[in-house]
């Protein structure tokens, strides 16, 4: 069960029983958007259901642990932004690479990484997923294709074009998805890896999940223009933006701007409007914003209960099926805790491994001991 | 042996290793077309064609992380910096993310990949575009930083460390790129982390690296005529540094001078001086003593950018004091 994020959705376009989620929305749960045509299984609904909700639960119990003591230093929550993450991995091929800042833990866990690695990392652990070594910023997982984890805002922009220009040289077919903030998007790093992965059409999509504020600067106050899917314009990339507080709408979205990479026609600039309902990180008590504003979100977006809302108008689930549910992930999330902070700290060895790949000898470790 | 030129030396490295393995690949400006500011990558877009050898836009940064995430990928990139000057620029890419991703990644991701380009003073170019930094980069942890001072260790070293599994830093020197010497044919690989004894001497050792080794070997043959014999150890690789090699040629000599190009503070002699300092203490007859550039930017007059540089008569004085013949 603690696995149940690896399954990928698999069951989206293969089970006999369709459900026309379109028809069964309100107007106003529409937005405006229709799904017309795109059918859902019922295990593919649940399953992004269940994964949002494991990953809201997670991310409450890492603030808990946070508080007292138990996870150091920084701690950055996507509480609010979960769409954006089981959307994401609904659409990428497990094969696809992806990459992004350090509010991570939602990408990694979407992504099907064992829960009890990240939240061992979290708490500094021997069985963290990087070893106790990166903490909550730098989570990666090789063997799903998620690159980090970057503590630089922007850095794992240039990183990302070069996993793209690698798909792009071995025409191995993946599309690398890198994933910035409102933030990200206003380094330079970002406009000159525009550029390239635009001249030289690399299979990249350039994803902005936009929760509103960079740290404590909202985006009018950052950005000359707040249309960020318009900032990729000048080098020619096409850019969508989608609504990253609706799942269903962002994995249909998604899709098309990962197979418009994937098809050779070059880079995609997606922007997911989204919010983040905690602070920036764990010391920021928010006074940037009203009350009122993180209410409109939170009361009136979230994903978790207008996917919520829409299984049940389409007969899939009740409410006190998920509220079973929900008690359910939450014993399971306070289990993986109790797992990982029983794990024991990292053996003082590896303080000094990881450095090289090829160490040469006598030469490491530097460690300046010559009495 | 063939006579070659430090930059045919470097050309042919990069060739053998794209012919031998085509996960290498040669990014930069004007790599490719323009056939290298410096001519290194002569004739390198002919025989590789455009997919291995690219022109880029003028975006350091940016094509440094290129780099750093084609070689997450298994890659092999050889990304060179027109100057390493223009590498300031990207040193995000190699600081905070090459060097540091095997260890953030708790060991799943490493950057095998080579960052090459021109380093040290070049003539009359002014500030911005004539100074060493190989001490910032040496400092940090997860980089190999290496200098040839020739043609032959130009292409050993090259094709050791595009074929080395972690980042390397290979700063070349710009006023060398022209020097002609021998160099063995066929396969010929330098291990990283080895010092050479360029001349051997006994009565005082003068460590030099990059073109400061060319001054050094100058400084001992007027030495010699004064009759002291001056052992010119070149590190080669700056990190890891060589340590037992530089000592033991302490141990033997009593006293030493290093040498380097860069600014005095915190650099790479500081490093090397204090090393001997720690291993050899009890051999040494006199203080180490430095040689390095002037604390200034690199001015533009001819006259000025001279006194900022070492010079051959100041490596001659320092080896004169440090043996106590001055």
């Amino acid at each position: 069960m603690a696995n149940r994020l690896a399954a990928r959705f698999k069951g989206r376009h293969d089970s006999q029983q369709y459900f026309l989620v379109g028809v069964a929305m309100s107007a106003e749960q529409k937005s405006g958007i229709t799904h017309e045509g795109d059918f859902y299984s019922e295990e593919a609904l649940h399953e992004m259901h269940d994964s949002m909700l494991f990953i809201r639960r997670f991310e409450e119990k890492a603030g808990q642990l946070y508080g007292l003591k138990k996870i150091g230093g920084f701690c950055h929550l996507c509480n609010g932004q979960e769409a954006v993450c089981v959307g994401l991995n609904s659409a990428a091929d497990a094969k696809d690479y992806m990459m992004t800042s350090y509010r991570d833990h939602g990408h990694i866990l979407a992504r099907g990484t064992d829960p009890t690695a990240v939240m061992a990392e979290l708490l500094g652990r021997a069985g963290g997923v990087v070893k106790g070594k990166g903490g909550s910023m730098h989570m990666f997982d090789i063997e799903k294709n998620f690159a980090g984890g970057n503590g630089i805002v922007g850095e794992q922009v240039p990183i990302g074009l070069g996993f793209g220009f690698s798909s792009w040289y071995k025409e191995d077919g993946r599309v690398t998805v890198c994933i910035m903030g409102d933030g990200g998007i206003n380094q330079g790093a970002v406009y000159e890896s525009f550029n390239m992965a635009a001249l030289w059409k690399l299979p990249i999509v350039f994803l902005v999940e936009n929760n509103q504020y960079a740290m404590g600067t909202s985006l009018d106050r950052a950005s000359a223009e707040t249309q960020l899917y318009k900032r990729g314009i000048s080098f020619k990339i096409p850019g969508i933006k989608i609504d990253g507080m609706d799942v269903l709408e962002f994995d249909k979205r998604m899709r098309e701007a990962i197979e418009h990479a994937r098809s050779g026609k070059g880079p995609m600039l997606v922007e997911a409007n989204t919010y983040r309902y905690r602070g920036h990180s764990m010391s920021d008590p928010a006074t940037y914003r009203t009350r009122a504003e993180v209410d409109e979100w939170r009361s009136g977006r979230d994903p978790i209960a207008r996917l919520q809302n829409q299984m049940i108008a389409a007969g899939l689930s009740t409410e006190e099926a998920f509220k079973q549910k929900d008690k359910d992930i939450k014993k399971e999330v306070a289990a993986i805790a109790k797992a990982a902070e029983a794990q024991p700290e990292p053996d003082a060895s590896e303080l000094w491994t990881d450095i090289y790949s090829d160490p040469i000898e006598g030469a490491y470790p530097e460690t300046g001991k010559v009495y | 042996m063939n006579k070659i030129t430090y930059r045919e030396a470097l050309n042919q490295a990069m060739a053998e290793e794209m012919t031998r393995d085509d996960r290498v690949f040669l990014m930069g400006e004007e790599v490719a077309e323009y056939n290298g500011a410096y001519k290194v990558s002569q004739g390198l877009l002919d025989k590789f064609g455009p997919k291995r050898v690219i022109d880029t836009p003028i975006t350091e940064l940016g094509f440094a992380g290129l780099g750093v995430g084609a070689s997450m990928t298994g890659l092999r990139p050889v990304i060179e910096f027109m100057t390493w000057n223009f590498a300031i620029l990207a040193l995000d890419q190699i600081v905070n993310a090459a060097a540091k991703m095997k260890y953030m990644s708790g060991g799943q991701y490493s950057c095998p990949m080579v960052f090459r380009g021109a380093g040290g003073s070049a003539a009359r170019v002014g500030a911005q575009h004539s100074q060493s930094l190989e001490n910032w980069i040496a400092n940090v942890p997860g980089l190999k930083v290496v200098m040839p001072s020739n043609p032959a260790d130009a292409k050993g070293l090259l094709k050791a460390s595009i074929r080395d599994n972690d980042t390397v830093i290979f700063i070349e020197n710009e006023i060398n790129y022209g020097d002609v010497g021998p160099v063995p044919e066929g396969e010929y690989i330098i291990p990283l982390g080895k010092a050479d004894i360029k001349r051997v001497g006994s009565d005082v050792t003068i460590v030099a690296h990059s073109r400061m080794t060319g001054f050094a070997l100058e400084a001992a043959k007027i030495l010699a005529q004064q009759g002291i014999e001056a052992e010119v150890v070149d590190p080669r690789t700056i990190r890891p540094l060589d340590e037992e090699t530089i000592v033991a040629s302490v141990v033997k000599t009593n006293c030493a001078v290093v040498v380097e190009e860069g600014w005095r503070f915190a650099g790479i002699g500081a490093e090397i001086s204090a090393r001997i300092m720690e291993r050899a203490f009890d051999d040494l007859d006199s203080p180490v003593i430095r040689v390095t550039g002037k604390d200034v930017p690199m001015p533009y007059a001819a006259n000025l950018e001279l006194m900022a540089l070492p010079s051959v008569a100041d490596i001659v004085e320092a080896a004169r004091v440090a043996c106590g013949r001055a």
